[in-house]
């Protein structure tokens, strides 16, 4: 595999970046590096920063402090127009599609096949149709079809579909915000599958997720975000699922909590119990 | 594998329901209905002669619900559409009077001031971020004003000045407002440029990049931004699109009459809506056709025209269009919910 020499190079480096609106640091001196056919999860309780970061990472937000270099490149996209061209794409957990679209115009939204001269240019609707219905059996989901309304697929299917849509115009970098955080089970199973078929397909995937049990599933890196700053950064191969659970729900915090629970948890309960057979008598 | 979905459920979406589905269908049975009701209740509106006038009705309605179900489709409307036809009438005739022009520069330059009442409407929407439906209500209400102030002002009258012995009035007529024979019956020239704007709007729809976005933007104008399509620029475009149908009304009514009141147009705006939403456009964007806004029209026409040819007190054309609207949106809802419905 050619991979150990890209996998040596970052895609995507961000040293020391800081973010702040108003008086509030959203993030504070965060590095983070994504390479070729690498899973890199973020985690981080809510309001931990992950979104502040991928909104930079996109090009939404520009950071105030640190440095971010696309491809070696200090990174200037403004729009996410711009960072498409970059090869960065994002998919939102709600504002991935169009709901009321068929399935392939929401496949080549924004990048729509033409033929013929300007004043005829017209749609190219059957390699439309042909070319995303190839791709979705490519990445094995069978759409009954393809001019179905986005809004009747699963969210899972959406989720699919939003990847392929990027892997096929050719993304380097996917940048999937929670995809799994409205999904059941199954659900997840089938988004997580074509998580790692991105990344054997040689992209940098960038997975944000609340779900530590999910992340361990397909990551090869992990960074935890706490209140705007880096609270772990490491390798697959230094970690396990009970460190990453551990260091997710806070660690010492999280024993203190249970302390705490177990505590209260008998006679508070009680007392509400005989307060209430109390009132009914 | 269980990213598809399983045969069974597959074919429960059957050709007759995608039939039924589609924006325009519910209107094209409406349209049946209302030719139905006043082919039996009034006997003038059997004669071609009325089919005429009721196809001129409709495409002066429909030609503005042309621009105006696209706008509604890219998710907004425009309540200044209609003073707007006024004012590029009456600019048009103001400039060409008052300076002496040849009337294709004035009516030139009233294009150029109706593209720029549609630029400022959807800069200011898509700047702002408020609902277009207070911008552009405030921008009807300062036409409105302005149509009467600037016309007493420059003319000292309520209407344009006449403009019928002018230069070029004779071809703009041609163009604007001739009439043409068909099998013995004279019909308005403005119903084939009603039918050649719906097939060109129809096309940009469904076979253009530019009607995929004007989809999206009304559809889910986030997830349109974030593939990277032009939300801002579509929607102004749109827009304008509605200023350049008003400015064609506007030529329409100029040439047709001579002269135009600066009172009129008032409460258009929302017939034009009326056609959109009965010919199945969703009043939140992302859902229609303009096939469907020309049935709409087509309705409106038909009832204009019928509520005279019947013989009923022609005020009931009002209410005519109210009960119309209330049995297309509630036909919209059901049918948007079976189309949901997996
Ligand atoms: N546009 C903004 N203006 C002001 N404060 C903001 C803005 N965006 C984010 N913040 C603040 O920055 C912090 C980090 O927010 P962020 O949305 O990145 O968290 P998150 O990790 O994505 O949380 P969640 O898991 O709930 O999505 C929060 O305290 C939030 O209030
Ligand atoms: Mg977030």
């Amino acid at each position: 595999m050619t991979t150990t020499i890209e996998a040596s190079a970052p895609i995507l480096e961000l040293t020391d970046v800081g973010k702040s609106f108003g008086n509030i640091h959203a993030l504070r001196d965060v590095s983070l590096s994504v390479r070729a056919g690498e899973v890199t999860c973020i985690l981080g309780d809510n309001g931990a920063g992950k979104s502040t970061l991928i909104k930079i990472i996109s090009g939404l937000y520009k950071h105030d402090t640190g440095t971010y270099h696309v491809a070696g490149k200090p990174m200037n996209c403004s729009s996410p127009r711009d960072a498409l061209d970059c090869g960065i794409a994002t998919v939102y957990q709600d504002l991935a599609l169009v709901p009321l679209l068929p399935v392939w115009r929401n496949f080549f939204l924004g990048s729509e096949l033409t033929i013929g001269p300007w004043p005829f240019r017209r749609l190219d609707v059957a390699a439309m149709r042909r070319i995303a219905d190839e791709e979705l059996q490519k990445m094995g989901i069978h759409v009954p079809d393809i001019d179905q309304p986005v809004g009747t697929l699963s969210g899972g299917q959406r989720q699919v579909v939003a990847i392929a849509r990027a892997i096929h115009f050719g993304a380097k970098v996917l940048i999937l915000d929670e995809p799994t955080a409205a999904l059941g089970v199954k659900q997840s199973g089938v988004v997580l599958k074509y998580i790692s078929a991105a990344r054997d397909a040689g992209l940098g995937v960038i997975f944000i997720t609340h779900n530590p049990h999910h992340a361990y599933l397909v990551g090869d890196h992990f960074v935890i975000l706490r209140q705007g700053m880096l609270d772990l950064s490491s390798p697959r191969a230094e970690l396990t699922l009970d460190d990453l659970t551990h260091h997710m729900a806070g660690g010492a915090e999280l024993e203190a909590l249970k302390h705490e629970l177990q505590r209260i948890d008998v006679p508070d309960l009680g007392a509400v119990h005989d307060a209430q057979e109390k009132e009914n008598a | 594998m269980t990213a598809g979905g399983d045969p069974a459920r597959i074919t429960k979406r059957s050709l007759g329901r995608r039939f039924v589905t589609r924006p325009e269908v519910g209107s094209l049975v409406g349209a049946i209905a209302v030719f139905a009701l006043f082919f039996a209740v009034a006997m003038p509106f059997r004669e071609l002669d009325s089919l005429s006038t009721v196809l001129y009705a409709s495409s002066t309605i429909g030609i503005m619900a042309v621009g105006v179900s696209l706008l509604m489709i890219g998710g907004e409307f425009d309540l200044s559409a209609g003073v707007g036809v006024i004012t590029s009438a009456l600019a048009a005739g103001m400039f060409a009077y008052e300076l002496s022009l040849n009337v294709w520069v004035g009516a030139g330059l009233a294009l150029m001031l109706s593209l720029g009442i549609g630029f400022l409407n959807g800069y200011m929407v898509v700047k702002t971020k408020l609902p277009s439906f207070l911008i552009t209500l405030s921008m009807f209400l300062m036409l409105q004003g302005l149509n009467l102030a600037v016309t007493r002002t420059v003319t000292g009258s309520v209407a344009s000045p006449p403009i019928s012995d002018m230069d070029g009035f004779a071809s703009a007529q041609k163009v604007f407002s001739s009439t043409f024979t068909v099998g013995g019956v004279s019909v308005q020239l403005t119903v084939l440029w009603w039918i050649l704007f719906v097939a060109l709007a129809t096309w940009v729809l469904l076979r253009t990049k530019v009607g995929n976005w004007i989809y999206a933007a009304g559809g889910n104008a986030d997830a349109a931004r974030a593939v990277g399509v032009p939300v801002n620029y579509t929607k102004i475009g749109l827009f304008m699109t509605v200023g350049f149908m008003a400015w064609f009304v506007g030529m329409h009514n100029l040439f047709r009459f001579n002269t135009v009141q600066s009172g009129e147009g008032v409460g258009q705006e929302l017939i034009y809506i009326a056609a959109a939403v009965i010919g199945g456009c969703a009043l939140m964007g992302g859902w229609g056709t303009a096939i469907g806004a020309a049935i709409g029209a087509l309705i409106l026409g038909m009832a204009q025209q019928g509520v005279v040819y019947a013989g009923w007190n022609p005020d009931l054309f009002m209410f005519f269009i109210g009960a119309t609207l209330l049995i297309a949106v509630v036909l919209n809802l059901w049918v948007r919910t079976r189309a949901h419905r997996r």
